[in-house]
């Protein structure tokens, strides 16, 4: 039973890099009828890769790596310039929702409307109609013009009129974070239900966590190639440490920058682990000390602290720790974390001196080091921290 | 080079119906008069053309034979309400790729669904403009009841001469955004160059332009839509048959226009998604 469900067999894809784009009949003429005065750019380069039945796959990469323009591909709406990509069963592309939605038809018409682009027939759209409705929250608006939607309730009706079509393969571009709180959390649901079910999904995403808790397997495209292949943890593992040696490598760092005033500085920020090695990566629940070197105008009671950021910009902790410098010069701050509680992710640490009452900053220094925290992805599934707890199941 | 899976062959009828409904229903959703645009627009033009052409011109209005009928707004609106359909079928389909973006990059279903949809809900308008025609006709005693099959068979005549360039249109208006430019005004050449205002008799057989001697009448024989007026007119105004000549050079322009609005359309859509 558990055949392909997508098969992508060395697929090529160009674009031409758009300087000039001769739109117009007397640009193209003025040219000498070449229609473009631009370079090929090739999105996708032999990219093979198969997606069984009934797996939840995972495309991964940085902004242009094609992942988006291969979803593209696989959903028809491109069409590869060398390969052939095959599939197989019924296919719904999440890549916007509620395309095809006419601003002056009510709720309920554009239900119908966008169901036959997905390829529902108006029996099927019929049978659903209540859950579609009932799905999106809709109940009260749905006989009034979408023109007067929110943004929201927009896209919860998109959302629900999609993932009503009951797909065989279900395409998701970077949608997940649609709507509130809520709706992602019934959306997750629904996509749960979807694999429960036997169906296939195609995701691409930049929650790089999302696709290490939803995925089987992940392909990482790098500039349009392959990069590798295989299952979804050791995937996003091999990408997320890709991403740290481009990082350490480009020069100046993701510019850390001081502000501070005079003789006061905070030098550099190191992250060790328990056997005091510098580190960039921990697991999670592991050891973690950070080291803040500064160094002191004059003798003054002072406040050190540390702020842990999520690359979001989420404010995750901020211990502070109050002391006497005991004079002018160099001093060196530790602050030990004997398991770091967080869940798996990116997370920025800044350091900022400040006087004892925590009125006045002597020096600060901000995005001083960055933090991988990494997870085997068992104990936790989401979220930004990890509560290291006790489980106990007993029996009735 | 993507293999499709079966369901892709099938007319999608649903979606055709549904978006047809949706250039429908759109079209006229906030106006107070609705629908009724569809039928005071061409009174609009009738009026004019009638005011300026058959009274300050005096447009020599043939006999209808043999019906018997002679009324310049007749005439002039048997042949008027085609050419509106085309016209408007034309303008339609040509912005319906490109004014339907976001559908065409966000997902995937058969591209000539659009134009189609959009030549089908002016072949709508176009039959509520023909009823209300016939009804005014049978009024003055012109018994086009009979007819009415053929009036049906040269609509579908028509509308496969539509749509054929139509999808040619749309196709290419995603490429090049001139061509709807481009078309606003061959539609306006076009429109004189028709037998719509004057009866084909008019032209005269020649006529010298430019120093060139031109077989001005035989020229215009040879417009198509030229062909589609004549036949209208001869089934709704004379109450008599088109020649055989006549259907089968409409039968000609319209598989012709389709064969090749197919083709070109073929070519061009796998990178209509990627063009806008």
């Amino acid at each position: 039973m558990a055949g392909t469900a997508v098969t992508v067999d060395g697929v090529s894809k160009r674009f031409r890099l758009v300087h000039e784009r001769n739109s117009t009949l007397k640009a193209t003429v003025l040219n000498g009828f070449r229609r473009t005065v631009a370079e090929d750019f090739w999105a996708l380069q032999d990219v093979s890769l198969s997606v069984e039945e009934g797996t939840t796959y995972g495309l991964v990469g940085h902004n242009g790596s094609g992942k988006s323009t291969l979803l593209k591909c696989i959903a028809r709406i491109y069409r590869p310039d060398r390969g052939r990509i095959t599939s197989q069963g019924r296919m719904s592309a999440l890549l916007e929702l509620g395309a095809g939605f006419h601003p002056e038809l009510s709720g309920r018409e554009n239900v119908y409307l966008n169901g036959s682009i997905l390829g529902m027939s108006r029996r099927e759209v019929d049978r659903r109609f209540s859950d579609i409705v009932e799905f999106a929250g809709l109940e009260q608006f749905i006989d009034t013009p979408v023109k007067n939607y929110s943004s929201g309730m927009y896209v919860r009706l998109g959302f629900s009129v999609a993932i009503t079509v009951e797909p065989d393969v279900l395409l998701v571009d970077e949608i997940l974070a649609v709507g509130d709180e809520a709706f992602q959390q019934r959306c997750l649901e629904k996509f749960a239900d979807l694999r429960r079910g036997g169906r296939t999904i195609v995701l691409v995403s930049h929650g790089l966590d999302s696709v290490r808790n939803l995925c089987d397997r992940a392909a990482w495209l790098d500039h349009g190639s392959l990069a590798k292949e295989g299952e979804a943890h050791d995937v996003v593992t091999a990408y997320l440490e890709s991403v740290r040696d481009d990082r350490r490598s480009s020069a100046g760092d993701v510019a850390s920058t001081e502000e501070a005033e005079g003789g006061w500085h905070v030098e550099a920020v190191t992250l060790v682990d328990g056997t005091g090695r510098p580190v960039e990566v921990v697991e999670s629940g592991a050891e973690l000390a950070v080291r803040v070197e500064v160094v002191a105008a004059r003798d003054e009671d002072v406040a050190l602290a540390v702020g842990l950021y999520r690359t979001d910009g989420v404010h995750v902790a901020g211990p502070v720790h109050h002391f006497r410098t005991g004079g002018p010069g160099p001093r060196l701050v530790e602050y030990r974390i004997p398991a770091v509680p967080l869940a798996a992710g990116s997370y920025d640490v800044s350091t900022r001196l400040l006087d004892d009452h925590l009125a006045r900053t002597h020096a600060v220094r901000r995005r001083a080091a960055r933090l991988d925290v990494r997870s085997d992805g068992t104990a936790d599934i989401g979220g930004v921290v990890a509560l290291h707890g006790q489980w106990k199941v007993t029996g009735g | 080079m993507a293999v499709r899976s079966v369901d892709q062959l099938e007319l999608p009828k649903e979606l055709l119906w549904n978006l047809t409904l949706r250039e429908l229903r759109g079209k006229f959703k906030r106006s107070a008069l609705g629908w009724l645009w569809s039928v005071i627009n061409p009174l609009a033009s009738i009026a004019i053309y009638s005011v300026v052409f058959g009274v300050f011109f005096e447009v020599a209005t043939p006999r209808g034979e043999p019906s018997g009928l002679r009324v310049y707004g007749f005439f002039l609106v048997c042949g008027l309400l085609p050419w509106t359909f085309l016209a408007n079928g034309l303008n339609g389909t040509t912005s319906s790729i490109v004014g339907n973006e976001g559908l065409v990059k966000k997902v995937y279903f058969p591209r000539w669904v659009l134009p189609a949809a959009s030549t089908l809900s002016w072949l709508a308008s176009y039959g509520v403009e023909l009823l209300v025609l016939g009804v005014v006709l049978l009024a003055v005693g012109n018994m086009v009841l009979p007819w009415v099959p053929v009036v049906v068979a040269l609509m579908v005549l028509e509308t496969g001469f539509v749509l054929g360039l139509g999808l040619v249109l749309a196709a290419a208006n995603a490429y090049f955004r001139d061509v709807q430019h481009f078309l606003a005004i061959f539609l306006n050449i076009w429109f004189y160059a028709t037998p719509i205002i004057y009866p084909p008799e008019q032209i005269p057989e020649e006529s010298t332009l430019l120093g060139v001697d031109l077989p001005t009448r035989d020229l215009l024989q040879m417009n198509p839509m030229a062909i589609f007026v004549d036949a209208y007119r001869d089934v709704l105004y004379d109450l008599r048959w088109p020649t055989a000549t006549q259907w089968l050079a409409m039968a000609g322009v319209a598989v012709g226009a389709l064969v090749v609005g197919g083709l070109v359309f073929r070519r061009l859509e796998p990178r209509l998604a990627e063009e806008m």
